[in-house]
């Protein structure tokens, strides 16, 4: 194992650096999706008939391959971390939209009449009813997307170094080196569960109001 | 007062939901609105606070039109209570509560303060507060739902079926504990429900609703069990409302027979001396009634208690209704009831012949009271 954490001088980056690297290249346009999902989905919600080409509209650019979006970006953003953040978080529209009309709609609709019955404005109302409530369908999503952007980074590699962990793949190719691409799997890997579990711990305290499981009623 | 004045509801589909009703909700009193499914209760409850808007017509509050304030403070100054509680669930039970106070913006401290103090209010226990919904039982929440309601001690209170999700041990609690916070409050309820027997226990005024929106009848529950309106309240009323009716006459008059009773104890002289009646009560050393039994089936002094015939349910002379003493009577197998004070001693006996007789001179008391009323308003008419 001499040297499993030993990366060639063209990665750039020790391992924790491509570790750090990696993280925020997946994070970060998840945090972007999830910005952009949350208005998009409470207009689907206002608006039901929004939400179907909406949701026609999100799959559609899911099965658009990001070399496609790569060409495209790299005349705008160039051989940069934003060309490879941009489609990723477009695919995590796919998981989180849905997951979060999901989580509003399933507020009851007695607690909505109540909440309106006891004068909460629209907006009061979304922030401190239907928006907590949807924590839990919210996070069900954010895992999806997360552990899939943590995976999808590694195609940054195509447009020249941008696929932080998945530039050892490459490098395993070039010099003869299998290892640093067991090494590259194995910590995207570790890394996704660490997320999930991450957020796993997140939404436990956020919703101390759900029935635990196990516990009696 | 709460004026619905002349109040039509179409929904956008056509279907007309409520049909030019009027009713003015009194003050500081249970009004109850009953009528089948559909017939538009929860309808009219909610144009009182605007959650739905009538297509005709207009309700006053205070002889103020209702549109005149902000909508969101309208419904701040009204408390809402409705099936199944509604109960925020991802808040604790004291910050459910504390609810229209903070949207108030009383201070989270106070406001949480009013919180504690309305659960004891409505009987729960406030080492409760710190739960979240889903860990109290359906009455429990219900209970919540009647204490975030008074919160704000808003003077009017909308409750839409509210104990109609529990079943009924734990609804007639709920009732008299609503019956108990009033006598305590006097809000001005407005109260949907579509059990009859709840609007006759609850309602001060009770408003007979038929499908299609319209009133059939608005009356206090008596009214509406000795003249029904028309057929359709008298069917919606059920085939016992004679014997319901009785819940309305008060025991006070009902001459009590003392010399059935005895202790005990009783000595020989004491039971020869009673020997004319059919029956004796006997009743242990403190009064309480153990028993009935036939007068010369007992021993002096030494009365097997084990051969007692039982006594039915006992009533309170000028608590309890004649309803209750009726069924004391029907519940005996001899055929009387059984009088207690408010410590259960027993004050005496009476027979069904006797409350026979009182529900008779209750009857034509009241039918006199009618008529003097008619004639009375036949006066101002003709005056
Ligand atoms: N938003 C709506 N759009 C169209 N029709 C409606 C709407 N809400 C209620 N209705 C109709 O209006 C009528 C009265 O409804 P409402 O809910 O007031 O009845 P209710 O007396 O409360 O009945 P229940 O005892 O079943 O609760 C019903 O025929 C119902 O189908
Ligand atoms: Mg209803």
């Amino acid at each position: 194992m001499n040297g499993f954490f030993d990366l060639p001088s063209d990665l750039q980056h020790s391992y924790l650096g491509l570790v750090g690297l990696h993280l925020r290249e997946a994070l970060l346009p998840v945090l972007a999706g999830l910005l952009l999902s949350l208005p998009i989905a409470q207009l689907c919600v206002r608006f039901r008939w929004v939400y179907p080409p909406v949701l026609g509209l999100t799959t559609v650019l899911y099965a658009i391959p990001s070399l496609a979006f790569f060409v495209v970006l790299i005349d705008y953003f160039g051989q940069s971390e934003t060309t490879v953040m941009i489609p990723l978080a477009l695919y995590s529209l796919v998981v989180l939209v849905p997951a979060i009309v999901d989580g509003v709609r399933s507020v009851p609709p007695e607690t909505l009449a109540a909440a309106q019955a006891m004068g909460f404005g629209a907006v009061r109302r979304y922030f401190q009813v239907q928006l907590p409530i949807a924590v839990p369908a919210i996070i069900a999503g954010l895992r999806v997307a997360t552990v899939s952007s943590i995976s999808l980074v590694s195609v940054g590699m195509l447009i020249g170094n941008q696929g932080a962990l998945g530039n050892m793949l490459y490098d395993a190719q070039i010099y003869h080196r299998p290892v640093l691409a067991v090494n590259a799997v194995l910590t995207i890997a570790v890394l996704g569960l660490l997320a999930d579990a991450a957020l796993v711990l997140v939404r436990l305290l956020l919703t101390p109001w759900m029935p635990r499981k196990g516990a009696a009623r | 007062m709460i004026r619905i004045d002349s109040v039509t509801k179409r929904y956008p589909d056509g279907t007309v939901a409520v049909d030019r009703l009027s009713l003015d909700i009194p003050d500081r009193a249970i009004t109850v609105l009953v009528g089948p499914s559909g017939c538009g209760k929860t309808t009219t409850l909610r144009m009182i606070n605007r959650m739905v808007e009538p297509s005709e017509g207009g309700i006053l509050l205070d002889g103020k039109d209702i549109r005149q304030q902000p909508v969101n403070t309208l419904r701040r100054s009204m408390g809402y209570v409705i099936q199944n509680a509604g109960l925020f669930q991802h808040r604790t039970i004291l910050d459910n509560i504390a609810t229209v106070p903070r949207l108030l913006g009383r201070p989270k401290q106070q406001a949480r303060a009013r919180a504690a103090e309305l659960m004891e209010r409505v009987g729960l226990d406030t080492a409760l507060a710190k739960r979240y919904p889903y860990q109290l039982s359906g009455g429990q929440q219900q209970r919540v739902g009647v204490a975030r309601a008074l919160a704000a001690d808003p003077p009017v209170l909308l409750m839409d079926e509210p104990f109609s999700a529990v079943d009924p041990v734990v609804r007639k609690g709920l009732q008299d504990e609503l019956l108990r916070i009033q006598s305590e409050l006097g809000k001005t309820i407005v109260f949907v429900t579509h059990d009859i027997d709840e609007a006759i226990k609850l309602g001060t005024m009770v408003a007979v609703l038929r499908t299609g929106g319209r009133l059939a009848q608005f009356a206090p529950p008596a009214e509406l069990l000795s003249a029904p309106a028309d057929p359709f309240v008298e069917d919606f009323l059920g085939a016992d409302r004679g014997i319901r009716r009785l819940s309305f006459f008060p025991t006070t008059e009902l001459e009590l027979q003392t010399a059935p009773v005895v202790a005990v104890d009783a000595g020989a002289e004491q039971l020869a001396s009673r020997a004319g009646a059919p029956y004796l009560l006997v009743t242990d050393l403190d009064g309480r009634p153990l028993g009935w039994s036939e007068p010369d089936r007992l021993t002096a002094g030494a009365v097997d208690t084990d051969r007692l015939l039982p006594y039915g349910r006992p009533f309170v002379p000028g608590t309890d209704s004649l309803r209750t003493a009726l069924d004391g009577a029907v519940l005996s197998p001899t055929g009387w009831a059984v009088a207690v004070d408010g410590e259960g001693r027993a004050v005496g006996v009476v027979s069904q012949q006797v409350i026979g007789e009182a529900i008779r001179t209750a009857h034509s008391r009241v039918a006199e009271q009618a008529a003097e009323h008619a004639a009375g308003q036949a006066e101002v008419k003709a005056g």
